[in-house]
């Protein structure tokens, strides 16, 4: 069962709270999405890790369910 | 049965440049690592691709051993460089091809 947009983006505000996140379903199909997630948590982390804690946020499901994000991250002032 | 995790280590630091991949450089099997090939093609950069559909132990480990939950993954002189969206957005920034100059991997295409 893929997961719908709206679910996908309170988890990431769950655990980033100022997390400002705009997803698009690139195929319509609910199945294919990208993210935009702007947070000032990113400050100082390395991509890798930047993506790594949208990944916790989404608790596993990242590469399972959600098999099709592509996902950008964007610290507030850049 | 080999153990996922020394075989993966083995590659990560035997091959400058290593892509765990589904498919092969020449066939991708998904459009996420057919971008990173693309990308690595393009910058002439030699590199050993991984099919991780060959093998679900290695499917799996490689998630597991770069605690990052999908595939494509690019290594860089035994460091995880990232996935896809990664490695685009290195590319785009000019980052990537600073990379492998940085470590010593000859790129033919400067951009």
């Amino acid at each position: 069962m893929p997961m719908n947009a709206h679910d996908i983006e309170s988890m990431i505000k769950a655990a980033l709270p100022d997390a400002v996140v705009e997803i698009k379903d690139l195929a319509g199909d609910g199945d294919h999405y990208a993210a935009t997630v702007t947070s000032s948590a990113f400050k100082g982390k390395s991509r890798v890790q930047q993506h790594q804690m949208v990944y916790a946020a989404l608790q596993g499901r990242m590469g399972g369910v959600l098999h099709a994000l592509a996902l950008t991250t964007v610290t507030p002032d850049n | 049965m080999a153990d996922a995790n020394q075989i993966i280590d083995n590659e990560v630091k035997s091959n400058d440049v290593v892509l765990f991949m589904k498919g092969t450089p020449q066939f991708p099997m998904c459009g996420f690592s057919g971008q990173v090939v693309q990308i690595l093609n393009y910058l002439g950069v030699p590199y050993k691709g991984v099919n991780v559909l060959d093998d679900e132990t290695i499917r799996q480990g490689i998630k597991d051993y770069s605690n990052w939950p999908t595939i494509p993954q690019l290594y860089v002189k035994g460091e995880f460089v990232g996935g896809c969206d990664i490695t685009r957005e290195m590319f785009q920034a000019g980052e990537l091809q600073q990379l492998f100059a940085d470590k010593g991997i000859p790129v033919q295409q400067s951009a």
